[in-house]
């Protein structure tokens, strides 16, 4: 079966930047993938590039067997985009925006589609309402309905619910995750890590124009993240644990440590002391961890 | 499909601030026509038997297209360039050569409708002649198609409105004021008619206001090579342009 998603070797100079450096990913049709990294990782030049809204320095990138350059009207008939920017036509109304949209992709009479794209983003009240009179929220929501307005089976969503309130969120995420369970390939970049680590099978993270990890979300979680575990202890912690506090409080200790086998360790150490535990917790990992881990600095 | 979604997207564009983009420069061009004829009327007779008043309509129908057209396709582009919206085009699977032919084709349309209104609301103060429709219309479209093109050539290049004001003010309105729309370039000294033949904007009024008295100060057959060279040469730049990606793809 052909990658939803083939990217080999990109490359992306803007100037002395380095935007991408060789970036290979491959999306299997069905996926939901989450596309992470710091700002100016090249989360948005790599949609771009497989959007068609950059051309790459090098490499190839193809959407469903598409190449992006030399097969562009193929590939941007199968992708959907959410820009990451708000953007708009300030001339037109909701539905007259969503026409316009689907005849550029070459969809005459598409009221049905368009109707129920409405009503599952709830813009259906306000269809007839000029763009420029929508709140920032509803904007948002035309900007993905735009991109879902043919039907596209690979969509690239850049920061979709940046701004956005709950409500919107999680009607956007129920409709995202039923057109995945439809079959549709989903590609997410967002900065809310809560987010991709409950909607994602698999994550990329990116750093300085490169992909640092790729895997299961579940698999980075357990191999990247280890664990924390807090301590209040009935003494002082040995000496030899100190590089591992992360936190204190009195004879509270909260300890990182590189996996669950480490926190053995840990005990034993503490019973060589003589340092009796009083309470300990053990904390699940999260894909914040693995985000700070890798990529080496405060998430956004 | 694709691009006639992009052409009716453009026209119903211009439709919606009709005012603006029809009106208007129509109403500008009956105030040259009433303040220029009453001003001059008694004074100059450009060709034997043509009344002033009837000589300026052409070129001021022309003039109109000429700037509105340049108008549609340069402010559309920069618009949706500045407010972002260009993105959703620019998404969308469409050629290059769709591109262009929607917006320059709106811009015709949106010229040759100026033109017109033009025409009609001065036929209160004069009726031209229509001598040669074959050569009005061809001039109309080739007009308004350079100019839909020079349009899409400087929406491309400019990034802020200023930039593009300046395109229009400082290349623009020089070149059509000083193509001959409100004097035949015969009245004027020797030095500034040869200059005059440097300026495509005067082949396309000539050769426009040949069609209607069957007089013009020079062959319409060289306003039509030079006005049709033009354009072949700026529909070239624009494709050429566009397929590169010219500030639009990055």
């Amino acid at each position: 079966m052909l990658p939803a998603i083939d990217v080999r070797q990109a490359r992306k100079c803007y100037g002395q930047f380095q935007a991408l450096d060789g970036v290979d990913l491959r999306i299997e049709q069905g996926e939901f993938v989450g596309l992470l990294g710091p700002n100016g990782a090249g989360k948005t030049t790599l949609i771009n590039l497989l959007a068609g809204l950059a051309l790459p320095d090098d490499g190839q990138l193809s959407i469903l067997g598409h190449d992006v350059v030399k097969q562009y009207r193929a590939s941007r008939r199968v992708l959907g985009v959410v820009p990451q920017e708000l953007a708009f036509d300030p001339f037109f109304t909701v539905r007259e925006t969503l026409r316009l949209q689907s005849g550029f992709f070459g969809l005459r009479r598409n009221d049905t589609w368009i109707n129920e794209v409405m009503h599952h983003l709830d813009l259906t009240s306000k269809a007839d309402t000029n763009m420029r009179r929508l709140s920032g929220g509803m904007k948002r929501r035309v900007l993905v309905a735009q991109a879902l307005v043919h039907k596209p089976p690979v969509i690239v969503l850049d920061e979709p619910t940046a701004g956005v309130d709950v409500e919107l969120r999680q009607s956007l995420w129920r409709f995202i995750q039923q057109l995945n369970r439809e079959g549709h390939t989903i590609l997410l970049t967002t900065h809310y890590l809560e987010e991709a680590e409950a909607l994602c099978t698999r994550i990329a993270m990116l750093k300085r124009g490169r992909i640092v990890a790729l895997d299961s979300t579940q698999n980075l979680l357990g191999s990247l993240a280890g664990c924390r575990v807090r301590l209040k202890l009935a003494g002082c912690l040995p000496a030899a644990l100190l590089p591992h506090v992360v936190e204190q409080t009195n004879s509270d200790y909260l300890l990182t440590l590189p996996t669950y086998q480490a926190l053995e360790s840990v005990l034993a150490e503490l019973r060589v002391a003589g340092v009796a535990v009083q309470e300990m917790t053990l904390q699940q990992p999260d894909l914040e961890e693995v985000f700070l881990r890798l990529v080496g600095r405060a998430v956004q | 499909m694709s691009f006639y979604s992009l052409f009716y997207k453009e026209v119903f564009r211009v439709w919606k601030v009709g005012f603006q983009t029809v009106l208007a420069p129509v109403l500008t061009a009956l105030l040259y026509l009433l303040i220029f004829s009453h001003v001059l009327a008694q004074h100059v007779e450009v060709y034997p038997g043509v009344r002033y008043t009837a000589f300026l309509i052409p070129g001021l129908m022309m003039m109109a297209m000429l700037q509105n057209a340049f108008a549609n396709s340069s402010s559309s582009l920069i618009q949706s360039k500045i407010t972002g919206n260009i993105v959703f085009v620019l998404l969308a699977p469409i050629t290059y050569g769709e591109f262009f032919a929607a917006y320059v084709l709106a811009s015709m349309l949106r010229g040759v409708v100026v033109g017109i209104g033009v025409y009609l609301a001065a036929l209160w103060f004069a009726q031209p002649p229509l001598q040669f429709p074959i050569w009005i219309i061809l001039f109309a479209v080739l007009g308004s198609a350079m100019l839909g093109s020079l349009g899409v050539v400087a929406g491309m290049w400019a990034e802020k409105f200023d930039q593009l004001a300046g395109f229009q003010n400082f290349i623009i309105m020089p070149l059509t004021f000083l193509s001959g729309v409100f004097y035949s370039i015969h009245s004027l000294p020797s030095f500034w008619q040869e200059l005059s033949r440097f300026n495509p904007f005067f082949y396309v009024i000539d050769g426009f206001r040949y069609g209607f008295f069957g007089v013009s100060d020079i062959s319409p057959w060289v306003s039509l090579m030079v006005t049709g060279g033009c354009m072949l040469g700026l529909t070239l730049l624009s494709l050429a342009l566009l397929k590169s990606g010219y500030k639009l793809r990055y």
